[in-house]
């Protein structure tokens, strides 16, 4: 290898070098999440608060939900002891 | 129990929900909560029903331990299973509120730790109904009393302690604004745990009548 390799392969590693050391990773560059040290914010932005509305209206389906489901509840629980009191009661009557 | 009554209870628990939408939209927002305090609405009620269920509970278990009447432990039982659905609303309406309102979803506080365990009573006593075999009626009346001796310990705790709940001292000096679709949701919840009492009662009915035709059957 001549003196002019030399050079040009010198020349590359220390590019190769600082190349690493520089620019970091297109994947790293899309996170802005600290790693080195928390520093505390006295307000999140407005894009990352949480927003009310589906909260609201969580609460007030599940209050539906609950009260609808439970009514059900009680229909189908009816249902089957008026079944069983048609039944016992057809009993006794044959028996006597 | 009336079987006209409960058409006529639901009927008017309808119209009461139908309409509480229209005066919680029209509310003013609350300066530091915003939208999300609207969930008060229906939070604060289903508490309000809880409650007025677990005091049917207690004073039934009371005049059943007493006075060793069917029918108040009849009540006893239905009215138990209700306080643990509103309890249930409240329980999940709640973090909903607090997850905007705090920014955590739950906070071992006085006022919450205390819902928790009150909603785990009225469970023991429907498992101890369920489960606790011959006896366990008289048990679990007794626990029915502990159960409403709990309430205003919960509902003045706010006041005791110090925790991340609104105090219970809001309610009473609300804006009327803020007052409206309060009451008005609050009628709705208590006409619907009338509804719905009505109905659970007479399923207590009708098993107490199959009980009695299975004697029946039995001695002859």
């Amino acid at each position: 290898m001549d003196c002019y390799h030399m050079r040009v392969l010198l020349v590359v590693v220390g590019l190769v070098a600082i190349g690493g050391l520089g620019p970091v990773p297109v994947v790293a560059q899309l996170t802005e999440a600290a790693q080195d040290g928390f520093v505390p914010m006295g307000d999140i932005p407005p894009e990352d608060q949480l927003p009310a509305a589906p909260l609201l209206v969580a609460a007030y389906a599940v209050v539906w939900a609950i009260a609808i489901g439970y009514l059900w509840t009680i229909w189908r629980r009816l249902g089957t002891v008026e079944q069983e009191l048609a039944e016992v009661a057809r009993r006794v009557k044959s028996k006597d | 129990m009336n079987r006209r009554l409960f058409p006529l209870l639901t009927g008017l628990s309808l119209v009461i929900f139908v309409t509480a939408p229209i005066l919680i939209v029209r509310a003013p927002y609350e300066s530091t909560m915003g939208l999300v305090q609207k969930i008060f609405y229906f939070h604060f009620p289903s508490w309000m029903a809880m409650f007025f269920t677990i005091f049917i509970l207690g004073i039934s278990s009371v005049i059943y331990l007493f006075r060793r009447k069917p029918v108040a432990d009849r009540l006893a039982v239905a009215a138990a299973e209700l306080a643990v659905v509103f309890g249930l609303m409240g329980l999940i309406t709640g973090p909903l509120w607090g997850i905007k309102a705090w920014g955590v979803w739950w906070q071992w506080d006085a006022r919450l730790t205390m819902a928790v365990i009150l909603e785990l009573i009225l469970v023991a006593y429907l498992l101890l109904r369920q489960y606790g075999g011959p006896g366990s009626d008289r048990l679990a009346a007794g626990l029915g009393v502990f159960a409403m001796a709990n309430v205003p310990f919960l509902y003045i705790s706010t006041e005791i302690w110090r925790t991340v709940h609104p105090r219970t001292s809001v309610v009473p000096t609300l804006p009327v604004d803020f007052g409206i679709p309060l009451w008005w949701s609050f009628t709705g919840f208590i006409v619907l745990c009338l509804a719905l009492l009505t109905a659970r009662g007479r399923l207590e009915e009708q098993r107490a009548a199959v009980d009695k035709l299975y004697l029946a059957l039995e001695e002859e």
